[in-house]
């Protein structure tokens, strides 16, 4: 089990009102994505329910018991840091172990559970090693192969891939998928880094300024982002946001197209000419001044030749231009 | 580019690091030489004793002249006890500052340290009548106190600066992995303080044996040092070179054999929070 319930919870920190207050629910077995540029509260929200931190008022409910006292260790869930936080002078055998060893399991069943868990995260080599004689993404293993030992309610990840360099932090999202797949239990995942949230999420809440701006599935946010802010967040390339007559024409404050739902057209549209592009192979980003709309972005497909200087047309493709009103909340 | 440096360069480096080893050194050196020669000879250059006649009659006169033991005896009791207590009482307060800290902590740490840059002798006389009021004069308990409160600052400072350099993640994640206060003090915090407690265990035990100015004003006999036990052989009666650098090389002897033999903690101990 492993059902999480915050009610109005609010976090200040001396002057600063970090959280107002947020409502959210994250059901058994989901995994969860706080997602938000750096400062927006996603990592003292992820303490709060920890226990590392203590809520300023509302409550924190797991499995329907009011947790919003509880200490942190009484309240079953498990931790990976972006840090690692591994013990630097026990073995990784005995890493693993401790939650097992606080718990007061025997040294047999402790021993077990770690050679199970070892198997998993591919660590049985290293059992008698140090946390300093590994290397980054071995340390990270180990940190999740201390909380997963334990059986948690729920995993809370905060931002535990950062430290990685890129390929291995695809590996690893990859890894944690999987292991989510098999777990089947519950966790909340933080990051900055939307595409994570996109591939790990089953349900996504991007945070601005300690506010909930949306929560749903990756593709509902994708395809229907409820405002701006949203839609320039998830999305890359980000989302073109278009002001003035173009998105007056439409009866909007602003008009959004994403990069991918343009097009390069024989006549009509926006004219322009290519300022940058950028030739990937699969895909080629093109950054184009126009003369209506100003500087946007399109993706086209990898055959596209285009170059810099060159004139082109482009018109957004029917059915994907998403409208916001002067709230900056997005129109039916 | 890694600069390569030449061989010429290395052995500049080399000679000059054992010249600057040897002036710091010689003074002891020069001490141990005269403790073992005549007094007579003694006061010749130490380039003459070294082809001078050896002995051990410095050495011989100055165990029948005093009570070598007693002092031995004083001088552990004394830094060894004011480290245990300066410890017992700075461990926790250093804990609380480096985990715990509230707004006046750093005010605090500061006014511990500047109670160090005030001469000693500015409170000699109210010390000295305090001690002679609650008849601490001459005694253990009196001078382990004085050891223990004159270093206490630099001890909280030290633990502090060790503590700091423990990440609080750890500390969160063995809280999360279901470990109560005592179990984080016993499994986690105290394994990884353990160096930097040595070291400042070990670098204040030197501060005390070698500190002279309140055992000298504070002792006569019973409770006194081997600071004491020194000073006692330095006085204008005759040639007394070689019994005074008998008893200085026994006094020093034992701390110097601790420091070599601990000079690897000692140096981490005293370079931490320098380099990361």
């Amino acid at each position: 089990m492993g059902h999480i319930t915050l009610k109005s919870v609010r976090k200040t920190f001396g002057e600063a009102d970090v959280i107002p207050a947020i409502d959210l629910t994250i059901q058994d077995g989901e995994f969860a994505v706080f997602v938000g540029p750096s400062g927006c509260g996603k990592s003292t929200l992820l303490r709060l329910i920890a226990g590392l931190e203590d809520v300023t008022a509302g409550d924190i409910q797991i499995d329907g018991v009011n947790a919003t006292d509880l200490p942190a260790a009484k309240r079953g869930l498990a931790m990976v840091f972006q840090s690692y936080a591994l013990y630097p002078h026990m073995s990784v055998r005995k890493n693993i172990a401790f939650p097992l060893k606080m718990a007061g399991m025997s040294a047999a069943e402790q021993e077990a559970k770690v050679q199970a868990a070892a198997k998993v995260l591919n660590l049985t080599a290293y059992l008698d090693r140090k946390p300093g004689q590994l290397s980054g993404g071995q340390r990270q293993r180990v940190a999740i192969g201390r909380a997963i030992v334990r059986e948690p309610k729920a995993f809370l990840f905060d931002e535990p891939l950062s430290n990685l360099d890129a390929a291995l932090r695809v590996a690893m999202r990859q890894e944690i998928i999987e292991l989510h797949q098999h777990l089947k239990t519950t966790m909340i995942y933080v990051t900055h880094d939307q595409v994570e949230a996109m591939t790990m999420a089953d349900k996504i809440f991007v945070l601005n300024a300690g506010r909930i701006e949306q929560a749903g599935s990756p593709l509902e946010l994708y395809n229907h982002p409820a405002n701006i802010f949203v839609a320039g967040f998830i999305g890359s390339p980000k989302m073109n946001l278009i002001t003035g007559a173009e998105a007056e024409k439409l009866g909007a404050t602003t008009i959004g197209v994403r990069p991918e739902h343009l097009d390069i057209v024989e006549a009509g549209g926006w004219s322009g000419v290519v300022g940058l592009a950028e030739h990937l192979g699969s895909d080629t980003y093109l950054k184009i001044t126009t003369d209506q709309v100003g500087t946007i972005t399109l993706r086209a497909g990898g055959e596209v030749h285009l170059r810099h200087g060159d004139a082109v047309r482009l018109a957004p493709r029917a059915g994907k231009v998403h409208r916001f009103g002067a709230d900056g909340k997005a129109m039916a | 580019m890694a600069r390569k440096p030449t061989t010429a360069a290395k052995t500049t480096v080399t000679l000059l690091a054992w010249g600057i080893g040897l002036l710091i050194f010689f003074p002891i050196l020069w001490t141990v030489l005269m403790s073992f020669h005549s007094e007579g000879d003694a006061i010749k250059s130490p380039w003459d004793m070294l082809t001078s006649v050896w002995s051990f009659e410095s050495y011989a006169e100055v165990q029948t002249r005093s009570n070598y033991a007693l002092h031995f005896f004083n001088s552990v009791v004394i830094s060894v006890g004011s480290t245990l207590l300066a410890l017992a009482i700075a461990i926790p307060a250093a804990w609380a500052m480096a985990f715990v800290p509230g707004r006046r902590t750093k005010d605090l740490l500061m006014w511990m340290l500047s109670t160090k840059m005030m001469p000693a002798v500015g409170v000699l006389i109210p010390m000295y009548l305090g001690f002679k009021n609650m008849g601490l004069l001459d005694s253990r308990l009196g001078l382990v106190a004085v050891m223990t409160l004159i270093n206490l600052p630099i001890v909280v400072w030290m633990l502090y600066t060790y503590f700091k350099e423990i990440p609080g993640e750890i500390l969160e994640a063995a809280r999360m992995d279901g470990a109560s206060l005592r179990s984080e003090i016993i499994y986690v915090l105290t394994p990884m303080a353990l160096p930097g407690i040595a070291s400042t265990l070990l670098l204040n035990v030197i501060l005390a044996w070698n500190e002279a100015f309140w055992t000298l004003q504070l002792t006569t006999h019973d409770a006194a040092p081997l600071t004491q036990f020194i000073a006692s052989y330095s006085s204008p009666e005759g040639l007394f070179y070689a019994k005074l650098s008998a008893a200085s090389t026994m006094a020093i002897a034992p701390i110097l054999i601790l420091g070599w033999f601990s000079q690897k903690q000692l140096v981490r101990g005293l370079t931490f929070g320098a380099v990361k």
